[in-house]
């Protein structure tokens, strides 16, 4: 009919392909433009209310940031920690004696019934009535490495579960006992499938890491603490504190976004 | 005419091909919950014999397969492979005792599954030396050794570094074939080895399994293909309801059934 408007069709994929990939990164950009103008916002606002100074930024950045190796090593430490009381954690729960059951299903009920403030209260004040003192990153370490061992203990045994049945089958078939059939077929596969949701606890251990500022430990959060009520700069020192946590959780974040991407793709 | 659990008449002469008996199972029953699925199975299989059990779904064949290496625990019975003998105990299922004897009977009878159940995070050659490595206790570079024989007998020793998710599901079930064969296993299990896949690759693990068949290896097959049974079977067996109906070399059992419930399979199972 009207021949003389009409392109051939792929002429018209080309431009739909090429109005969409302009339409996506009018979004993105659009999307920024508001992270800046809502950041911009912020600081106007602190700016304006005087309370910006640069002075004691210059003072005590130092002292601050100090706090963020030490939040990522106390993190990295506990994840790691409760990565293995984990394992141990899911193998009781899924064991057949009833003593490992009972001593597995109480310690992952005792540890998420209770709030985390208190185990680090119960760990830090606690225990020296018992006679038991521990540095305050120690305590930090114990604390974080028990209660997440207690959540993750709920991933591992679900990755275990997700196994399928016939891999312990087959390895079963062959001869293989059964500890190297938990060893050597269905752990591998497990670690797999709980990989993502590991790298998800840890980002978020990163931020639970500043409740063992309650116990003194010398973290980022402490220390802006400290820094600020000393100076009376409490609202900048933890803008900065808070800012840190949160380019932690976003770089961390991107590299477990990424490795999630991995492992969703499969087998190599 | 009654035949005997072994599956020869009485008093007729045994096929020369045939040795010593390797697998016998008596008074097999099962029951899952209260569904009584196996009733009271006997089955002999001798040296270099090709077993094949038909029957439709649900009559218990695969898990008859299951309880001759006790990945199911029969109710009732037992099973004896090359000597070593095991009493059902599904009281006792989980006793260490009787665990260590269901891994001696494993040891003796290779496994291979419908779903093939390579370990997605190995390679084939880890694969194939696991078992051998770390059960056997063989040497590395021997494992090797066999692994790559029994690769090049199923025509995949080029595939020995690949990962299993790169290959083909015939190429899996040949190399599953391949990794229980490097246990060197007195008898193979075939559980419905074709039936998850592809028209065009269940060919070329039927002409391994048949190849295998004709060298002599001894095997029971729970299987579909009537047209690999009548090739390479030497006796066809034939369950419904959990029972042994009829069984015999394929061309009586397929050729001319004597029970009418055989068949009414057959019939069925030939205009599908």
């Amino acid at each position: 009919m009207s021949a003389r408007t009409s392109e051939p069709p792929s002429r018209i994929v080309e431009l739909v392909e090429e109005s969409q990939r302009r339409a996506r990164k009018a979004f993105r950009l659009k999307a920024a433009a508001t992270w800046i103008a809502l950041i911009g916002g912020l600081f106007l606002v602190l700016w304006l209310t005087h309370n910006i100074d640069t002075a004691w930024i210059e003072e005590w950045w130092q002292f601050i940031l100090i706090g963020a190796p030490i939040t990522i090593f106390l993190s990295v430490t506990s994840i790691l920690i409760a990565s293995v009381l984990a394992i141990f954690g899911a193998m009781g729960r899924l064991s057949r004696n009833p003593y490992v059951f009972g001593l597995a299903s109480f310690y992952v009920s005792l540890v998420r019934g209770t709030p985390l403030i208190a185990q680090i209260i119960f760990i830090y004040l606690g225990l020296p009535q018992l006679g038991i003192t521990l540095d305050p990153i120690t305590v930090g370490i114990v604390a974080l490495s028990f209660n997440y061992g207690a959540y993750m203990t709920e991933i591992f045994r679900a990755g275990i579960q997700a196994v399928p049945r016939g891999q312990r089958e087959a390895a079963e078939a062959l001869g293989l006992p059964e500890r190297l059939v938990m060893r050597r077929i269905v752990l591998p596969q497990a670690f797999r499938i709980v990989i993502p949701a590991v790298g998800n606890d840890f980002v978020a251990m990163i931020k639970d890491s500043a409740l063992v500022s309650v116990a003194s430990a010398q973290e980022l959060l402490w220390r802006a603490e400290r820094a600020g009520t000393r100076t009376f700069h409490t609202l900048q020192a933890i803008i900065i504190a808070a800012a840190v946590y949160w380019i932690l959780t976003i770089v961390f974040s991107y590299f477990q976004e990424r490795l999630e991407q991995r492992m969703a793709r499969g087998d190599r | 005419m009654t035949t005997t659990a072994g599956g020869y008449q009485p008093g007729s002469p045994l096929p020369h091909h045939v040795g010593e008996v390797i697998v016998e199972a008596r008074g097999i029953e099962k029951y899952f919950g209260r569904n009584h699925v196996l009733r009271g199975i006997d089955l002999v299989v001798r040296r270099r014999e090709a077993v094949m059990i038909i029957g439709r779904s649900g009559s218990g064949k695969t898990t008859f397969l299951r309880c001759v290496n006790f990945l199911e625990e029969p109710t009732a019975g037992w099973v004896e492979i090359d000597g070593l003998h095991v009493e059902a105990a599904p009281l006792h299922a989980r006793s260490r005792a009787h665990q260590e004897q269901i891994r001696q009977v494993r040891l003796r009878a290779g496994m291979l599954f419908q779903e093939f159940n390579l370990f997605p995070h190995m390679s084939v050659l880890g694969n194939l030396i696991e078992a051998p490595t770390r059960v056997r206790g063989i040497r590395r570079d021997e494992a090797v050794a066999t692994a790559e024989k029994y690769l090049d007998q199923v025509g995949l020793l080029d595939k020995r570094d690949e990962y299993p998710a790169r290959l083909s599901g015939g190429q899996k079930q040949r190399a599953a074939i391949a990794r229980a064969l490097c246990m060197e296993p007195k008898v193979l299990l075939f559980d419905e080895p074709t039936s998850a896949l592809d028209p065009e690759l269940i060919g070329e693990v039927l002409h391994v399994m048949e190849e295998l068949a004709h060298e002599g290896t001894t095997m029971i097959v729970v299987t579909h293909e009537m047209h690999f049974a009548r090739e390479a079977a030497d006796r066809v067996v034939f369950m419904e309801d959990g029972a042994i109906l009829e069984q015999g070399p394929p061309e009586q059992v397929l050729n001319a059934p004597k029970d009418d419930r055989t068949r009414n399979f057959l019939r069925r199972f030939l205009e599908d």
